[in-house]
């Protein structure tokens, strides 16, 4: 469970990220956080692991206060949320494998790491999670060698591979098309929903919050505006949420269904 | 985990793997090679040091003043010799340039010379050419300046041929159509495009050949190297001192103040 | 010299370019040449004989290297190849000390800012020192033979090579290594797994150029008394031995090309 308790983020040039945060995520939900960018959306989840430190409230993940962690308590957090980002980051010189072992660092030590002598369970989970991606067959490709699509279908493998009981993932279709959008959805989805992981997502196309998330939290100059289950928002709520009116853009547009995983 | 299948191994071919091995091979013989054939005589090093190392640094550290008058001197012949030499070097660099330009000399082959000459030049290091030049002219600072002069004309010249080899070529289609002739093609057409970048790859020369410059007196060709082999002789580390300061300030203001005229140029 | 006639060709303005920029650059014009004539002038004072003298003496004395005397060829292998080793030993060890250097030096990865310009304070001083005045400075703490040499040169290229590969780490993509902290991964597992891959075809391609360059350099270290072929160039020169000094030249130009072409050619591989 993680629980914002009047949490505030000031950056040190004085921008204020988020504002007296309170909110509760239960075990198991999939969430999507939607707003204009520079609501404050990434802030909010970087704040979860930590990239960003908020200055000010508690937040508990697993009913401890993550912001007094540091060094190994902080890199022990981490481990157990996985994290996705809108440009894959992958290394991309690098091959499938070694990308999707990456997961795994934080679970294994710098000696072993360096000299790549992963134990034989991390392979073959690594190897398990880019089968439950489809992408096994890409194994030995070179990241850049991958289309978008399947760039961030690795990077799902790689946090799949951490094992972890929470996802934040920050705008993970924002670079793609949308038949790949909806499958990169159709994927985060079916993890949360077989694996019981709780999973944040940042989105800002409307009809994409609506179709996947369990829960709706809208952010608007690093406030919540509105919390509550996607079953009860429609186009109003989100021009509340955006203080304008809904325009094509904020649309990522239907896709025929692909490739049913 | 409810499976334990491992991926596959990935496919090497036979040929990558012999290719992979001899590689290795090669570089463990080259090491091996190294490390029999070299001889150093550690005893006498370790037992040179001990006796040196509290003498030599604690005087390098505290230059001697009184010379500043003469280093200051010598430092403005280096000055010189680098300015004189590489100012020939960018005259001279031009019809090797051009000639070695394969857009200008029109022919493979001309081009595949000029190429040819120009690394043969930057084969030879500055400091067995200022010997050669010493030979010739004497023991004195123009022979700097020549062996300055021939190591330089290398580099900027191979600079300059790549320079003109990216000439925008259409600028000069639209000048022929508009009917310029060729002195006004090449002063309209082509020196705005090179000029530019010509000078600013010869003050950054200028930067190189002042740190070259600066050890030409080791071997008789003037400037403050001559200062460095006296101090070295005998043992005047005070001295020493303060030739280095010279060097790395005089070296420090050239560079700064060469990568701002060149940002300006180009 | 006057680029700025040309260039306001070029735009089109030509009567309206201002007077005063023209006036500028006349005077640089004519600055740089006076400045040229008055190191000529200084650079000839010693010389006996004037340039003429000069032009015609040198012809005389280039043909007395000629024809090299190529039967001692086989005595001048064993000092050249001191000097090649001399110049593996020496990239091998400033290639291991760069990686702290480099990475000291990388804003991106060295956070603390007195460190990082500490360090390239250091480096840009290093790098102003020409390589045989290094050698001269070790060979009088070592005494004469390769190991100043070989020092000189570790420093020399130290200097260079972790200038190169700091900016190649600099340029360096970003997010893969925020993915990895994102996973609990530490510093070193960064940039095991981040960096390294990134920058490993470049590094390569540097510690070979840098190669290069030490052999170059190794040649000429003899004559400072730091060990190599040069020392034995110097002997012959001092005996007025021209054609054996030209074998040695000859040796060293074949050499340097040599290794060039090779490393060039690992290079075209690399990236």
């Amino acid at each position: 469970m993680i629980e914002f308790k009047n949490v505030g983020l000031v950056y040190p040039n004085g921008t204020e990220g988020l504002k007296n945060i309170n909110v509760k995520i239960n075990d198991g939900e999939f969430v999507v956080i939607v707003g204009l960018s520079g609501a404050g959306k990434s802030t909010f989840i970087r704040s979860i692991n930590r990239l960003v430190t908020p200055t000010s409230g508690t937040l508990l993940v697993d009913n401890e206060d993550i912001l007094q962690y540091r060094g190994k308590k902080l890199r022990e957090l981490r481990t157990k949320i996985g994290m996705i980002f809108q440009n894959y980051n992958l290394v991309k010189r690098s091959n499938v494998l070694k990308n999707v072992l990456a997961g795994r660092l934080g679970h294994t030590g710098t000696l072993r790491s360096i000299f790549g002598m992963y134990k034989k369970e991390d392979i073959a989970l690594a190897y398990e999670s880019l089968k439950r991606v489809n992408i096994a067959d890409k194994i030995y490709n070179r990241a850049d060698e991958l289309s978008g699509g399947q760039q961030q279908r690795v990077s799902i493998a790689r946090v799949l591979t951490q094992k972890p009981s929470y996802i934040l993932a920050d705008e993970p279709v924002a670079s793609l098309d949308p038949p790949t959008s909806h499958q990169v959805m159709t994927y985060l989805k079916k993890i949360n929903k077989e694996d019981n992981i709780t999973t944040i997502v940042n989105l800002h196309f409307i009809d994409m919050a609506m179709e996947y998330a369990d829960r709706i939290i809208g952010m608007r100059a690093g406030e919540i505006v509105f919390d509550g289950p996607a079953s009860e928002v429609n186009e109003k709520t989100f021009e509340q949420i955006y203080g304008r009116t809904i325009r094509e853009d904020d649309l990522r547009g239907e896709a025929e269904k692909v490739e049913q995983p | 985990m409810n499976t334990q299948t491992l991926p596959p191994k990935p496919k090497v071919s036979i040929w990558k793997k012999i290719k992979r091995a001899l590689i290795v091979l090669i570089i463990i013989a080259i090491y091996v090679w190294t490390f029999v054939g070299i001889e150093i005589e550690w005893d006498r090093a370790l037992e040179r040091i001990s006796r040196n190392f509290g003498v030599v640094i604690p005087k390098l550290l505290s230059p001697d003043w009184s010379q500043l008058g003469k280093v200051s001197a010598s430092m403005l012949e280096t000055i010189f010799i680098a300015f004189a030499g590489t100012f020939m070097a960018a005259i001279l660099a031009l019809p090797l340039g051009f000639l070695a330009a394969q857009n200008m000399s029109g022919s493979k082959f001309i081009a595949g010379i000029g190429k040819w000459i120009l690394s043969a030049i930057r084969a030879f290091p500055n400091l067995i050419l200022a010997i050669l030049f010493v030979v010739a002219v004497g023991v004195n600072a123009f022979a700097g300046v020549l062996a300055i002069a021939i190591g330089s004309i290398g580099m900027l010249g191979k600079l300059y041929s790549e320079v003109v080899e990216s000439i925008d070529m259409k600028i000069v289609e639209a000048m022929e159509a508009t009917g310029a002739n060729k002195i006004q093609i090449l002063f309209y057409g082509y020196l705005p495009q090179i000029i530019p970048e010509f000078l600013s790859y010869a003050i950054y020369r200028f930067e190189i050949d002042i740190r070259a410059s600066s050890i030409l007196g080791l071997v008789g060709a003037g400037g403050i190297g001559t200062m460095i082999l006296f101090a070295a002789n005998n043992r005047e580390w005070n001295e020493m001192g303060l030739i280095l300061l010279a060097i790395i300030i005089v070296v420090t203001v050239i560079d700064f103040f060469s990568a701002r005229i060149r940002r300006k140029i180009v | 010299m006057n680029n700025h006639d040309h260039r306001s060709a070029q735009v089109k303005t030509p009567s309206i370019y201002p007077t005063k920029t023209k006036a500028q650059i006349t005077i640089i014009f004519f600055i740089v040449i006076g400045f040229y004539l008055y190191s000529m002038v200084k650079t000839q004072q010693e010389m006996v004989g004037g340039f003429n003298n000069a032009i015609s003496n040198m012809w005389n004395v280039m043909l007395k290297f000629f024809p090299p005397n190529l039967e001692v060829i086989g005595a001048v292998w064993p000092p050249m190849a001191t000097t090649i080793q001399m110049a593996i030993i020496a990239t091998t060890i400033a290639t291991i000390l760069t990686i702290p250097l480099a990475l000291l030096s990388a804003q991106n990865i060295t956070t603390s800012k007195p460190l990082y310009y500490t360090t390239r304070t250091i480096l840009n001083i290093l790098r102003t020192i020409p390589d045989l005045v290094l050698a001269v400075i070790f060979v009088g703490l070592f005494g004469i033979g390769v190991l100043p040499g070989i020092l000189a040169l570790i420093v020399f290229s130290l200097g260079i090579l972790a200038k190169l590969i700091s900016e190649t780490i600099e340029a360096v993509d970003m997010n893969p290594l925020e993915a990895m902290r994102a996973s609990g991964a530490n510093s070193i597992q960064m940039i095991a797994y981040g960096l390294v891959p990134q920058v490993l075809p470049q590094f390569t391609s540097f510690v070979l150029y840098v190669l290069e360059l030490n052999i170059r350099a190794s040649v000429v270290l003899g004559l400072v008394g730091a060990g190599g072929i040069g020392l034995i160039l110097d002997q012959q020169l001092g005996f007025y031995n021209y054609p054996n000094a030209m074998t040695i030249i000859l040796v060293i130009f074949v050499v340097v090309l040599t290794i060039e072409y090779i490393s060039n050619k690992i290079r075209e591989a690399l990236i």
